[in-house]
Formats: structure tokens, C-alpha cells, sequence
């Protein structure tokens, strides 16, 4: 079992040969907070370990052209001190801040928490909220770009293909009408892996909403857009009566189950609450 | 079987080893070079007793690859301080009665140290988000932050 090789390659060069010879057997990390306790408890046995983490290409938060960029290999406690996460994007921000504990924070990536793809995956929600797109390198030094909303394919399961690569993660800068918000329910303040979340993005006209983004996490397989309670709100003054049928679309549409954290019908339940407290907070 | 060789330096001084790719951090920090100050907990990031300090950031030692970890620095609770010449936290630990078991405390210290380095005259607020992934089971919460609160209102000269 103590066959697994491991390769550093320090730039996109190195990178891309690595990969190009080693597609069918590499597992890239970058922090490795998500592999290495899957590989203690015999999970996990990677053939080849390709560590990202000191591809500086990799490891930047850049705002330009009416985006935000943000490296694949870039630790979420930098995401969580970032002036200009907290800016452009302060759900992001306070979701980065909410993730496991600042031990975790230095040395978990955006891309890992992507790639990982957990239900619960903290920075995935506000990201869907924020219209996402994902960079991939696939093999051959080709790039492609997936919307985040359809890199989720299932529970753990992603779009990634034999040797990709998140490289980045883009977002549109939010324009001066649009407000968003964020709940993490967790067991604890602190380190807490979420029993269920909610990330909501606004675009307000007057007291008509043009465009809303509403994303829920750990109450389905995948942390998911919730397409049909944004559709009920987008053009609609929002109201108290409004307020009732988004939370009862929103309990048909999530999947929640029950486990040591929660029970389905919490999870269901809050999932409700959160939703209206968000829109609430995002409004005000 | 595939080893890697490794070189660190911990607390200041050199040391080396042969390491496969799945060995942590932890396991080398025990297990090769007889650095115990370093606890084994939960070996999944939850419980932070393994807290070093990894080019001047804190981090679970259980959670970082040995491999990770070649050239660079890693300092522990010993690297902060010595029982001639403690730091100002390990004093204001043992003012406040800060250790109950000590099970917690190195993580405790490397974790307060950072924060300390980063953030001098760090509140009770900020002190408690510090020390949020450093579990204490005596659950003696209150007397760890009051000691950190002592240390970061009187900063060494």
C-alpha cells in the first residue's frame, strides 16, 4: 500500500508533461485536506499524488475587466482576507471564513473544495450564486470553461475528466443592484461541517427582483441551484405571500437525508428558514 | 517500496529523513525524529493537538504530506520557547492555569503564537477564532484565552 509515487511540478510546463504521461493514474492535490484523511482511513490509495501547490500560475485573486479571478491553488484563508473578496464578493468571503478552522483554512485551496465536490462544500454555494465559471487544462495544454452549475454531476462526482485541472474560478463582478447573503447552519461556530446552507444573489429594480440566485447545500447530492424558487421571485415584487411559496417550493426541491448531523425534516425545515432570512438580509 | 528523501528544519535545527508519499507530516515528526511536543489526536484535521508551525503558518500537522513539507521551516512549542526562557504565552499558560491534562496545549501555543505574530494586541474575539481548530477537552477554554489575552496586552519588548 506504500507503492503511491508523488510529483511537485513547480510550473505549467513541468505540469503538463506530468499529466500528459499520467493521466489514468494521477490524483491531483494542492492543500491535501481532502485526500490525506481519506488515504489514513484506507479509503484512498492514489497511484500517483500530483501536488499543484507551489504552481505560483495557480495561486492569485485577480479583478479585471468586470471579473474576478481567483487561482485554483489559492488557500481559502487567503480567500477569507482578501480585500478584494470582500468587496466583489463578500458571500464568498464570509463562506471562506466559515470553512473548518483557520488550521484547515491555510491549507485547503478553492479548487480542492470544488474538485472534492461534497455536498457540503462551503465556497461552492455562494460561487453558484455568483454565476461561476470554472477553468479546466485538460491534457494537451487545452482549456475549457464550464459553468459552475453544471460541473456537479452527482454526489462527488464532477465534469473532471481523465488528467483536468481546475485552473481558476471566474465570477462576474456584481453590479450596484445586485446584493447577496449567506447562512451556514453548522453544529458549532467553529469547524463545523454544514447541516445545511444557503447562498442568495438579488438584482433588485426598485422593489422588483430581476434576477434571482438562490444555492443550497447539503440537502441534495450536490450543492445545487435552486432554479424553480428563482424563477418565482424574478419579476415579482417580493412579498410576505411570495416569501410562503418560495419556502414550500423549496422543501419540494431539495433531497436532504438524515444523518449524525441532522435529521431530513431539520434539514428540510431549515433550509426553509434560511432561505427567507437570506432574501431578508440581502434586501435590507 | 517508493521513498522520498526529505529535508526540514525544525525549531532550528537540520533534519532529514526517508519518507514514502503517504507519510504525514506527523507521523515524521514522531516517528523519525522523537519530536513528541507534537500530539497524535484525531489524524483528520479535527482536533489540532498536532498544530505546527509551517512557514510561519499554523497548520495540522496530520493534514500536510511530510513530502509537502520538505525545505521548510516547521516550528513547535519547543521551537516558541524553553523551560529557561519561556515565551511570554508559555508564562502567561502557566500564570493562568491555562493547562488542565495538556493535551492541547502545544497545539494551544503554536496556534496562539501565530496569531500573536500576526496580530499583537489581538482581542478575546479574535483569540477564540484563532484557537477555533485546537480542541480542549478539559474544555478549559476560558483560562486559555484569558492567558493569550495577558500575552497579546503586554507584547515583548
Amino acid at each position: 500500500m506504500d507503492n503511491t509515487e508523488y510529483l511537485r511540478p513547480s510550473n505549467l510546463k513541468e505540469l503538463g508533461q506530468i499529466m500528459a504521461g499520467h493521466k489514468n493514474r494521477a490524483t491531483v492535490i494542492a492543500g491535501g485536506t481532502n485526500l490525506i484523511p481519506q488515504m489514513r482511513n484506507g479509503g484512498k490509495s492514489p497511484e500517483l499524488i500530483v501536488d499543484i501547490g507551489d504552481i505560483q500560475d495557480f495561486s492569485f485573486i485577480m479583478e479585471d475587466d468586470g471579473f474576478i479571478s481567483i487561482g485554483a491553488a489559492t488557500t481559502i484563508a487567503e480567500i477569507a482576507s482578501s480585500d478584494i473578496v470582500s468587496t466583489f464578493s463578500p458571500i464568498l468571503a464570509s463562506s471562506a471564513r466559515e470553512l473548518g478552522n483557520p488550521l484547515i483554512r491555510n491549507r485547503a485551496t478553492i479548487g480542492g473544495n470544488l474538485a472534492n465536490a461534497s455536498p457540503c462544500a462551503d465556497t461552492a454555494l455562494p460561487l453558484l450564486a455568483l454565476d461561476a465559471v470554472i477553468r479546466i487544462l485538460s491534457p494537451g495544454d487545452k482549456t475549457r470553461n464550464v459553468v459552475l452549475n453544471n460541473f456537479f454531476h452527482g454526489y462527488r462526482f464532477t465534469d473532471l475528466g481523465k488528467g483536468e485541472i481546475i485552473t481558476r474560478i471566474i465570477f462576474p463582478k456584481p453590479d450596484d443592484e445586485t446584493t447577496g447573503s449567506q447562512i451556514k447552519i453548522g453544529l458549532r461556530n467553529a469547524a463545523a461541517i454544514s447541516v445545511a446552507s444557503i447562498a442568495v444573489m438579488l438584482t433588485m429594480e426598485g422593489k422588483i427582483c430581476r434576477k434571482a440566485r438562490i444555492a443550497a447545500g447539503s440537502v441534495a447530492p450536490i450543492p445545487m441551484r435552486v432554479s424553480r424558487v428563482e424563477q418565482l421571485l424574478e419579476n415579482q415584487e417580493i412579498s410576505a405571500t411570495l416569501l410562503e411559496q418560495c419556502k414550500a417550493i423549496m422543501k419540494k426541491e431539495i433531497s436532504p437525508i438524515s444523518d449524525i448531523r441532522g435529521s431530513a425534516e431539520y434539514r428540510s425545515y431549515v433550509t426553509a428558514v434560511i432561505l427567507e432570512r437570506n432574501i431578508q438580509r440581502a434586501l435590507s | 517500496m517508493m521513498t522520498y528523501s526529505i529535508e526540514t528544519n525544525v525549531n532550528g535545527r537540520p533534519r532529514a529523513a526517508e519518507v514514502t508519499a503517504r507519510d504525514t507530516l506527523l507521523d515524521v515528526l514522531r516517528d523519525h525524529w522523537d519530536v513528541f511536543e507534537v500530539k497524535n489526536g484525531c489524524e483528520q484535521g479535527d482536533c489540532g493537538v498536532c498544530t505546527v508551525i509551517l512557514s510561519g503558518k499554523a497548520v495540522n500537522a496530520c493534514l500536510t504530506l511530510a513530502v509537502q513539507a520538505n525545505g521548510k521551516d516547521v516550528v513547535t512549542a519547543k521551537g516558541i520557547g524553553s523551560p529557561k526562557e519561556p515565551h511570554l504565552l508559555q508564562t502567561k499558560f502557566v500564570e493562568h492555569g491555562a493547562i488542565q491534562c495538556g493535551f492541547c496545549t502545544p497545539g494551544m501555543l503554536t496556534s496562539a503564537k501565530v496569531l500573536l505574530d500576526q496580530n499583537p494586541k489581538a482581542n478575546r474575539q479574535e483569540i477564540r477564532e484563532a484557537i477555533a481548530g485546537n480542541l480542549c477537552r478539559c474544555t478549559g477554554y476560558k483560562k486559555i484565552v484569558d492567558a493569550i489575552e495577558a500575552a497579546a496586552a503586554k507584547p515583548e519588548s
